[in-house]
């Protein structure tokens, strides 16, 4: 092979993981938000389940994709209340309630889908922007600026939510109840409220990420569509560090492996399916066993708060 | 004894409550599927009692989310959130399988705890793996296991179409990923002819009893849910919390493993893709359901056994999709960890033992 098409191959395998990292970085950011107000929302994949056929759903019945992926948000909205009022309000163990946000995401996206789909069907999906002269720009073009108007919605995600949670008085609320609600409360915050909007955003994001798979990438649906990628995206914030730029990097870095992974099948390089298969979450339990550092986790992580409480 | 009975009491009233409560919001998803939920829960929840059927295959599927449910129930004493049941089944069925196999001569007496034990092997190593990742790395269990399930998903299914592939599906060049028969001397007895349910079900139910007995009568078991209930004091004691992390999630995982190889010589008598149901994900609600205790899982394993079969008959019967059953369980988990608030709290059981008991509302008192 010569220089060039090894060059060729690297540009398409980062163009790959740039488009891939979109519904990591949507559902990853969202529940940074969640858990840095102190609420560990397991229920993501549950809701990107849902988000996916609902957005797959009304673009391909009303064949409208804007519509499918603002339907796709307001799913999320309202499993983020129902996460918010169950963790929050009624103070339910975050670990379990989240398990039931997925179930019932999951059944509720597969019964649906069934009455209403029946089986497989296709849309033709977001098409992708052509930049005029940035996107001429010979492999980086390629990499960066040849990809649909979700990706660039993600990558402005990161930087907007920095801003967001480090220089605003909304962000700096949310850290104080993630990390000393009682103080916060103090001082007159409203730990309660604060809580339920980032839950509420949390969940709207996962549902945009699940939109995302459904109507910009897969162009279709199946129960199997997600695949765990709600999970991976809670470990990825805690590889992030409850960071926004360590959440892009942890994202753009597992895309890139499963890039590779993607091209590594069709390759034609023998080598057992199983194991390519298996190969990015066992990638996720080692990044989990080698990022963790308690000493970064929002302090107030999983407990919910209770002004009654004399200790 | 009476305030045992109070208790208990207290607790499936609150549970059927909550339960009452996740149908009341299950109706809506039905609504929007445009199914009348009063027609649909009387198709999942009546209608299977009325025949042997039903009933048969109701217990058929208690035995695995009793098993599972034991062993999530173990996990989630010692705050272990084990979601990893169903990889652990996977992985105990077709370790049970190819152990069945490798012995077929045994007797029978020696051939099913043997294939029990090495479901028990499996199912615990990779439940072992989440419990010392959490214990010496303080990786979050339920991402552990979440990750472990699809890995084992992928080490099962490579299995039966790869080794343990039936010599006869390539004979045939069919290539059904399943393996062979299992050899008679390795089956549990179908109790009734023509029906499905077997003998497995008294091995789930001793387990059952073994399990309160370690849990309840020994110093292990006051050491492992003394771990989940207040680990720094658990600490100070002198326990050795990260040990019994392990054990807890090594045990929870050979429940859900020996779970798996008991559907492979009880049910299946082969080991075939699809054969964990999502028992995995439904002895989550059973284990909350039972009040995390081995006793009270049994009733709670019939009663999502029922629920089971019966959205398949509604399924087969009307097209309503049995999924929705999925959901319906997540509502019960939501349900029953909100009405936490209400049972952890002892000003609620007074006034309920107050309004039964003053009342008169009791008449055997």
């Amino acid at each position: 092979m010569t220089m060039a098409s090894y060059f060729q191959i690297i540009t398409n395998m980062l163009a790959v993981a740039v488009a891939l990292s979109a519904p990591y970085i949507f559902a990853a950011i969202g529940e940074m938000f969640s858990q840095k107000s102190g609420v560990l929302n397991l229920g993501v994949e549950g809701i990107m389940m849902l988000g996916a056929f609902t957005a797959f759903y009304f673009s391909w019945a009303y064949d409208n994709i804007l519509l499918g992926i603002v339907m796709a948000m307001v799913v999320g909205i309202l499993m983020g209340l129902l996460m918010a009022i169950v963790s929050i309000t009624l103070k339910a163990d975050q670990g379990i309630s989240g398990i039931g946000v997925y179930m019932l995401g999951w059944g509720i996206a597969s019964t649906l889908f069934r009455l209403f789909i029946g089986g497989v069907q296709s849309i033709s999906g977001l098409q992708d922007l052509q930049i005029p002269i940035l996107g001429q720009i010979p492999y980086l073009g390629k990499i960066l600026f040849q990809h649909n108007i979700m990706v660039y919605l993600a990558l402005l995600l990161v930087p907007a939510s920095w801003y967001i949670l480090y220089k605003t008085p909304w962000g700096l609320k949310v850290r104080a109840v993630g990390t000393t609600p009682r103080a916060a409360d103090t001082m007159g915050i409203n730990v309660i409220k604060t809580r339920y909007q980032c839950v509420i955003i949390g969940s709207m994001l996962a549902g945009l990420g699940g939109a995302f798979l459904s109507v910009a990438q897969a162009n279709m649906f199946a129960n199997d569509l997600i695949a765990g990628r709600g999970f991976i995206a809670i470990a990825l914030v805690y590889f992030g560090r409850w960071e926004p730029l360590g959440v892009l990097k942890g994202a753009l870095l597992f895309s890139l492996a499963n890039a590779f992974q993607r091209w590594f099948q069709i390759s034609g390089i023998s080598f057992p399916y199983e194991i390519t298969v298996v190969f990015p979450y066992v990638l996720i339990i080692v990044v989990l066993a080698f990022s963790y550092k308690k000493f970064s986790e929002p302090t107030a992580l999983t407990v919910p708060y209770d002004r009654e409480f004399k200790g | 004894m009476n305030k045992v009975i109070n208790k208990v009491l207290f607790n499936v009233t609150i549970l059927l409550f909550a339960f009452l409560v996740a149908l009341i919001l299950g109706s809506v998803i039905l609504l929007i599927a445009g199914v009348n939920p009063l027609f649909a829960y009387k198709a999942m929840i009546i209608n299977p009692i009325f025949s042997v059927y039903g009933l048969s295959e109701a217990v058929v599927r208690a035995i695995p989310l009793m098993l599972v449910g034991i062993g999530i129930s173990i996990a989630f004493r010692s705050k272990m959130i084990n979601i990893g049941a169903e990889g652990q089944l996977q992985l105990g069925a077709v370790a049970g399988g190819a152990m069945a196999l490798a012995f077929a001569g045994a007797p029978k007496i020696i051939l099913i705890p043997l294939t029990l034990l090495a479901g028990f092997m499996a199912g615990g190593l990779w439940g072992g793996i989440a419990g010392w990742l959490k214990a010496k790395l303080s990786v979050n269990e339920v991402l552990s296991t979440v990750m472990l399930n699809y890995i084992a998903f992928q080490i099962y299914l490579y299995l039966i179409r790869g080794p343990l592939i039936d010599p006869a599906e390539l004979a045939y060049g069919t290539g059904v990923p399943q393996t062979q028969r299992m050899p008679d001397s390795a089956l549990f007895d179908r109790l009734i002819l023509g029906q499905r349910i077997h003998s497995g079900i008294f091995v789930a139910i001793l387990i059952a009893i073994l399990v309160y007995y370690l849990l309840w009568k020994t110093s292990f078991g006051f050491r492992l849910r003394a771990v989940g209930e207040e680990p720094k004091a658990a600490k100070y004691a002198g326990i050795k919390v990260n040990k019994y992390l392990v054990l807890a999630m090594i045990l929870s995982g050979g429940l859900a493993g020996i779970a798996g190889s008991v559907e492979v010589i009880g049910v299946h008598h082969r080991v075939l893709e699809g054969l964990s149901a999502n028992y995995g994900f439904t002895g989550i609600v059973v284990a909350l359901f039972g009040s995390l205790h081995p006793i009270g899982v049994i009733p709670a394993s019939f009663f999502f056994g029922l629920l089971l079969i019966g959205a398949e008959m509604m399924q087969r019967a009307v097209d309503i999709p049995s999924a929705i059953v999925i959901s319906i369980q997540g509502l019960v988990i939501l349900s029953v960890v909100s009405s936490n608030i209400i049972l952890r709290n002892p000003a609620y059981r007074k006034k309920f033992e107050k309004l039964i008991f003053n009342k008169k509302l009791l008449f055997w008192r």
